[in-house]
């Protein structure tokens, strides 16, 4: 769908970065009128990031923006708005305390502005006094939706809309974006579901690594060349081809030795899990790839006993886990490398400090310190190779010394099952290739590992088997070394992989 | 693979010399003592210019007499604080505790002093029930038990306690005796065992590492396996027993109990812990600093005292250290 018409938002090079994490590097979108236009990209590939900045939550580093063929400086989202910007974002934007009237009135909507729009979402009979915490998720989403359309706006960001939505209400939201579409309007939609993006939209702008990679027009593409174009020629081959340090022969331990040492039996959660079954072996890295929001932050929660299972058991060593709380799960050998750093640091304390936490979560330790603390923490240090000159408060530390830290917490006490969220996420590719050889050096000494990794390209890297999830369920399982970035996507996208 | 390196985030600055602007930042938020050392010192030479009297023994020891009890109650609100929680209950459960002390007096020194500490553990106890179990607000907590022993003790004074209230020989002996040709006095001696008690808990304990842990980054801690409920009734409970000692102090010291014993030693307790360095957000801090804190608050009394400040002046003057000291650490530890 080229158009000669003049764009209705277009931008260039624009770059956002957070601290030494680099969100955005340079992304060039153009949206015409009358234009439905998917964004995608996989987890972290700078989509909302995007969406943040066009709607002037964030401002950008670097970059512009033109609407209507004019540079805009947008200062705020109030300003987006009268620019004829509306969003909703990935996360209701809405206070959980209040009540929807409340809600309303503080973003300067009146009753009659929304009430068309939730008639047409099939919402009419709403009760506007209900605190927003006690309505259902997909309800807010249209909510957040009709707050949006009431707006009127000349562009209408939709970040990930449908995720929360049954296909029906998703359906209602399809038709106001073709409305939008047929008034010479535009619509910029991010969706992880290449189904309904094949469907509904026109044409597609692919990030990659805080890049706009592609710019495609979708009529006549199918869901396996979107896939392709989602990993880019270069990487599809590279993918093929295998990594050259794939699949490390990793027989050092007898077949006795790789007994199963933890196992999920058909664990349930909330509806956010529904059956999760499998198990980890000894000397065994087990990936478990998604994509964002499909029980796999849950699954850990479970694993590490920060939440309890509605139904199903954890087993560890065929013993099986009864209560739940990360102070039993770490007591069994469970441990978690969490997703965040921000949850996993005590920020204004030393590396040693950090390290030796564990220690002393038991009663028993707290009269003094471990009398080989300190060869302990030496021993880790070196082991993971921490730069210490900033090692009095670890939030002076680069991001992949601060992950190096919340891992080499657990190589300080003991441990059996290391559980690693994401653990590359956001660090430099030096820090991550001494990740990948410590897991695999973990493993070859008799530890297991669960390692969680948006990053299809690692997988092969460091896993021997690997697990997709999709809608809470683990949908796909084969061994890591073939495990092509086709196969994961596919697999992730709910897709049946193709025969090969 | 090259897409990833060329995004690859930059180290941080630590990997390039420090600026001089930085690295003074990160020297006063790292080791705040060597400034506290310098004002107690100027603190000091100002007061003997004004009062050359001041430096003599018996002028420092006045200045020691108000410093003990604050630092004794600093050192709980030193541990609740590197909690992120306070007690404001302390002077209170210090009162109350003077009160039990002073009623048990007449059946021997050892019954007085063992309810008396008792009583401020039972009193820390329920505290941290309420913050660490109940998970109440530690300054609601505190300021409702502080309350509610308020309202009891005035109740109980001409009841319960309406028997002696006049404090052992021996405890009097604590609050005001000497040693040492009436140089040194005993409180010093209670004050400096309880600095060692402290100091060894925060710093070589691993109930300690909790302690800090738990005040830095909780969710942290709970990951790594620290169960907060029994760090802080842990804590809650030795924070009354520090405001029972300090009770026992005051009480010895006036010779009697009194329901105004040591509510105005409240702030300053606050006070002291702050100048020390701890953060009231929890996971920085130590009781050296605390402790020369609390010394300079002592030669400050001296020194307005000189000055011919009543308490009303002191008071302003304590308020308005505890928010310019916590507002000027916060932008230390933001520019390191």
């Amino acid at each position: 769908m080229t158009t000669s018409q003049q764009p209705l938002l277009s931008t260039a090079g624009i770059a956002k970065s957070y601290g030494p994490v680099i969100a955005l590097t340079s992304v060039d979108l153009s949206v015409a009128p009358g234009e439905i236009h998917a964004l995608l990209g996989a987890n972290g590939a700078g989509k909302s990031t995007l969406v943040k900045i066009l709607a002037s939550v964030f401002d950008a580093d670097v970059g512009s923006v033109t609407i209507n063929g004019a540079a805009v400086n947008l200062k705020g989202p109030g300003e987006a708005t009268e620019a004829g910007i509306a969003t909703v974002f990935q996360d209701p934007a809405l206070i959980p305390d209040l009540s929807l009237d409340q809600n309303l009135t503080i973003s300067g909507l009146r009753h009659s502005d929304v009430v068309p729009w939730l008639e047409r979402m099939q919402l009419a009979d709403l009760d506007f006094g209900l605190l927003v915490r006690d309505i259902p998720l997909a309800s807010l989403r249209l909510v957040d939706l009709a707050r949006a359309l009431a707006h009127d706006p000349q562009l209408l960001m939709l970040d990930e809309i449908t995720a929360a939505l049954t296909p029906e209400q998703a359906d209602r939201v399809f038709d106001v974006m073709r409305e939008w579409k047929s008034m010479n309007r535009s619509v910029l939609f991010i969706s992880h579901r290449l189904g309904e993006v094949l469907r509904i939209c026109d044409v597609a702008t692919i990030l990659r690594n805080g890049r706009d990679v592609a710019h495609l027009d979708l009529s006549g593409i199918d869901e396996a060349e979107l896939v392709t174009a989602m990993l880019g020629e270069e990487l599809a081959r590279g993918s093929k081809a295998g990594s050259p340090d794939a699949a490390p022969s990793r027989q050092t331990l007898s077949d006795k030795d790789r007994g199963v040492v933890l196992a999920a039996k058909d664990l349930h959660f909330r509806g956010r899990i529904n059956g999760v079954s499998f198990e980890l072996r000894r000397g065994e890295i087990l990936g478990v790839t998604a994509l964002e929001g499909q029980g796999q932050n849950e699954l850990f929660a479970l694993l590490s006993g920060d939440h309890r299972p509605t139904s199903g058991e954890i087993e560890i060593n065929g013993e099986r886990l009864s209560a739940y709380s990360p102070y039993k799960a770490i007591r069994k050998g469970l441990v978690l490398v969490p997703g965040s750093r921000h949850d996993a640091l005590l920020p204004q304390r030393s590396i040693r400090e950090n390290l030796a936490t564990p220690l002393y979560n038991r009663i028993g330790r707290w009269f003094s310190l471990v009398a080989d603390e300190s060869e302990r923490v030496d021993g880790a240090v070196a082991r993971l190779n921490i730069d210490t000159r900033a090692a009095s408060q670890v939030r002076r530390l680069s991001g992949g010394n601060q992950q190096k830290v919340t891992i080499g917490r657990w190589l300080v006490s003991d441990f059996e099952v290391l559980l690693c969220f994401d653990p590359t996420r956001g660090i430099d590719i030096q820090t991550k290739a001494q990740i990948y050889e410590l897991l695999k050096e973990l493993a070859r000494d008799g530890a297991a590992v669960l390692m969680y990794s948006s990053e299809l390209r690692e997988i092969p890297l460091v896993c021997d088997r690997v697990l997709v999830m999709y809608d809470g369920s683990i949908v796909h399982e084969q061994s890591a070394a073939t495990a092509t970035e086709e196969i994961l996507l596919t697999a992730a996208h709910g897709l049946e992989s193709a025969p090969a | 693979m090259n897409e990833i390196s060329s995004t690859a985030p930059p180290e941080e600055a630590t990997d390039e010399p420090l600026s001089i602007k930085l690295s003074i930042a990160r020297q006063l938020s790292d080791r705040p003592q060597i400034v506290l050392i310098a004002v107690l010192v100027a603190l000091i030479v100002v007061t003997a210019i004004i009062e050359p009297n001041y430096l003599s023994l018996a002028g420092l020891r006045n200045s020691a007499f108000f410093a003990v009890p604050i630092g004794v109650l600093a050192a709980g609100q030193t541990i609740l604080m590197l909690t992120a929680g306070i007690d404001l209950s302390i002077a209170m459960i210090a009162t109350a505790s003077a009160y039990i002390a002073a009623n048990q007096s007449p059946n021997g020194a050892a019954i007085a002093i063992i309810l008396g500490l008792l009583f401020g553990i039972v009193a820390g106890t329920a505290n941290g029930i309420g913050v660490g179990i109940f998970r109440v607000n530690p300054l609601i907590m505190t300021l409702a038990t502080s309350g509610i022993l308020l309202g009891l003790f005035t109740g109980w004074a001409t009841t319960i306690f309406a028997g002696s209230t006049r404090m052992h020989d021996f405890i009097i002996t604590l609050g005001r005796g000497t040693f040492l040709d009436g140089n040194v006095p005993w409180s010093v001696v209670v004050w400096i065992g309880v600095s060692i008690f402290v100091l060894l808990l925060l710093r070589r304990t691993g109930y300690g590492r909790n302690l800090y842990a738990l005040g830095d980054n909780p969710i942290a801690a709970r990951l790594s396996g620290t169960r907060a409920w029994q760090v802080l009734v842990v804590a809650y409970a030795i924070s009354g027993l520090l405001g029972a000692v300090a009770g026992l102090l005051m009480g010895g010291r006036i010779g009697a109990a009194d329901l105004q014993l040591a509510g105005f030693l409240l702030l300053p307790s606050v006070a002291a812990a702050v100048i020390g360095g701890t953060s009231i957000f929890g996971g920085v801090g130590t009781y050296t600093g605390t402790i020369l804190g609390a010394l300079i608050l002592g030669v400050l009394q001296s020194l307005l005292t000189f000055l011919g400040a009543g308490q009303a002046v002191q008071q302003v003057l304590y308020g308005t250290i505890v928010v310019g000291l916590s507002w000027m650490y916060s932008r230390l530890a933001a520019a390191s």
